[in-house]
């Protein structure tokens, strides 16, 4: 018999953070829908043993996170499971949104724009963590395809309101997340919305 | 030779220098035996081969270009590039496949730090097998698939090389994150499907060009999806030289590399000494 233990509402745009104990499940609610959620997973042991995209790539050889999907860390350990999904892939490729690429994606004028890598800065220091801390991430929700010639970027999202996914901690897990703020691309619909985090305990 | 006396065992250890081997660096680097015609020999800052299973690092300073060479067609270098004046910026995989639109590495594409700038431009590129997507080996992938991948064995794993090259600068593991490789392939399938296309065979090389002062860090090792089931991995050749005019003559028209540039030169320029015009 399950039972919920945290279950929160984030605000567009907000970061979020909290520790999933080794067996719990967590999902994530794209209230809206096409909301990506910028996330990254630490141990909670030791923030070191943390979530490479692409340690998590090589290991299934293949660019899309799903159901069966392990998020790995740098020394190839699992940290988290996708144990259901309802969207069918996911991004690890596109990294987090920053003022600083931002100016380069689409001009000076969008420095002071709110961006992912801000959302992680603050509440990783919550833990301790600093900018060393942060690797390429995962965006939950978003659209990223790579053509046959190289050419990618982020295009309209395939998710919906309520779509769901579940990720079962295999340690305990520091889950770090920004709310993406971005409004320059599609990746949220061009219109930042909330997203509701569950945890279920076992 | 006796090494039975302090005297026996110095003049011993002094008669083993002058060796050549095929993987090695050469000092002062201006003295490479094997400078290619469009380099003038007697500017080399850096000229080494790196065996496969190994790494090399060095400070570069702004201007140099620095070119890589897949002596056997079965190298495989791995990079990651950290600003030296600032190590706290460095090298975002992220970034650099996602600003110039663009997951494959070839000529004009840039090598972006996590500031909006750029460490390095690809300017000249023989090779065009590269991979931004997997990164390195690890030690527990090198085990499955070769049997061991200590530093010590014989097919060492990247993380372990990288963790070394890092450690060299008074870096931790944790600055190290995401790298590209360079002179092994590979390329997605539509459903996100990844397959290697191995190397471009003997002599392929990648010229960097670097715009700010950077901590290079080179591991060569096997792609974590070579295909072999042994562990080969041929030396990598390095040379560097001055070419500060290159950076006023950049092969990349895309407005978000031109930004760029900018943001880059901005920082540069601000970080000037006004009195003396060096870098602070």
């Amino acid at each position: 018999m399950t039972h919920t233990i945290l279950d929160e509402v984030v605000p567009a745009r907000a970061p979020w953070s909290a520790v999933v104990a080794a067996g719990d499940v967590l999902t994530i609610i794209d209230l809206k829908g096409n909301q990506a959620v910028d996330t990254l997973l630490y141990s909670a042991a030791d923030t070191g043993v943390r979530y490479s995209a692409q340690a998590t790539i090589a290991a299934q050889s293949n660019l899309f996170l799903r159901s069966g999907t392990v998020l790995r860390a740098e020394d190839g350990s699992a940290l988290m499971t996708i144990v259901e999904d309802e969207l069918g892939s996911h991004d690890t490729i596109g990294g987090a949104c920053s003022q600083e690429s931002n100016t380069l994606r689409y001009g000076h004028h969008t420095k002071h724009q709110h961006a992912c890598v801000e959302n992680f800065l603050l509440e990783g220091a919550k833990w301790g963590l600093g900018k060393r801390d942060l690797v390429s991430n995962i965006n939950f929700y978003m659209n990223v395809p790579v053509d046959e010639d190289g050419t990618l970027g982020i295009v309209d999202g395939l998710s919906a309101p309520g779509k769901k996914i579940k990720l079962r901690a295999e340690v305990d897990t520091l889950v770090l997340v920004s709310n993406c703020p971005q409004i320059n691309n599609p990746c949220n619909g061009f219109d930042p919305t909330p997203v509701r985090m569950t945890v279920e305990s076992a | 030779m006796t090494t039975a006396t302090t005297k026996g065992a110095r003049d011993h250890a002094r008669s083993q220098a002058g060796q050549i081997t095929d993987s090695m660096p050469v000092l002062p680097a201006s003295n490479w035996p094997w400078t290619p015609s469009d380099i003038p020999a007697s500017t080399l800052i850096w000229a080494e081969t790196i065996p496969g299973g190994r790494y090399a690092t060095k400070v570069l300073g702004r201007g140099t270009r620095l070119r890589l060479t897949d002596v056997t067609g079965s190298g495989c270098l791995g990079i990651v590039l950290l600003r030296a004046d600032a190590p706290w910026e460095r090298l975002n995989v992220a970034d650099t496949v996602k600003v110039p639109w663009q997951a494959y590495l070839g000529t004009g594409h840039p090598l972006l730090s996590d500031q909006g700038r750029v460490l390095a431009t690809v300017v000249a590129d023989s090779s065009g097998h590269h991979d931004t997507f997997c990164g390195t080996s690890t030690l527990t992938a090198n085990a499955a698939k070769y049997g061991a991948g200590e530093l010590y064995s014989a097919s060492p794993a990247g993380r372990e090389l990288f963790t070394l090259a890092a450690a060299k600068h008074g870096l931790a593991p944790r600055d190290i994150g995401p790298s590209v490789s360079f002179f092994h392939g590979i390329r997605a399938e539509v459903d996100g499907a990844l397959r290697s296309i191995g190397t471009a065979g003997p002599g392929a090389a990648v010229d960097l060009l670097i715009h700010l002062p950077v901590i290079a860090l080179l591991v060569n090792t096997a792609h974590p999806l070579d295909p072999s089931d042994t562990f080969d991995t041929g030396p990598v050749q390095v040379l560097a030289w001055p070419a500060p005019a290159e950076l006023a003559d950049l092969p990349n028209t895309d407005p978000e590399y031109q930004r760029a540039v900018l943001n880059t030169e901005d920082a540069w320029a601000a970080a000037q000494d006004a009195e003396t015009g060096k870098s602070q």
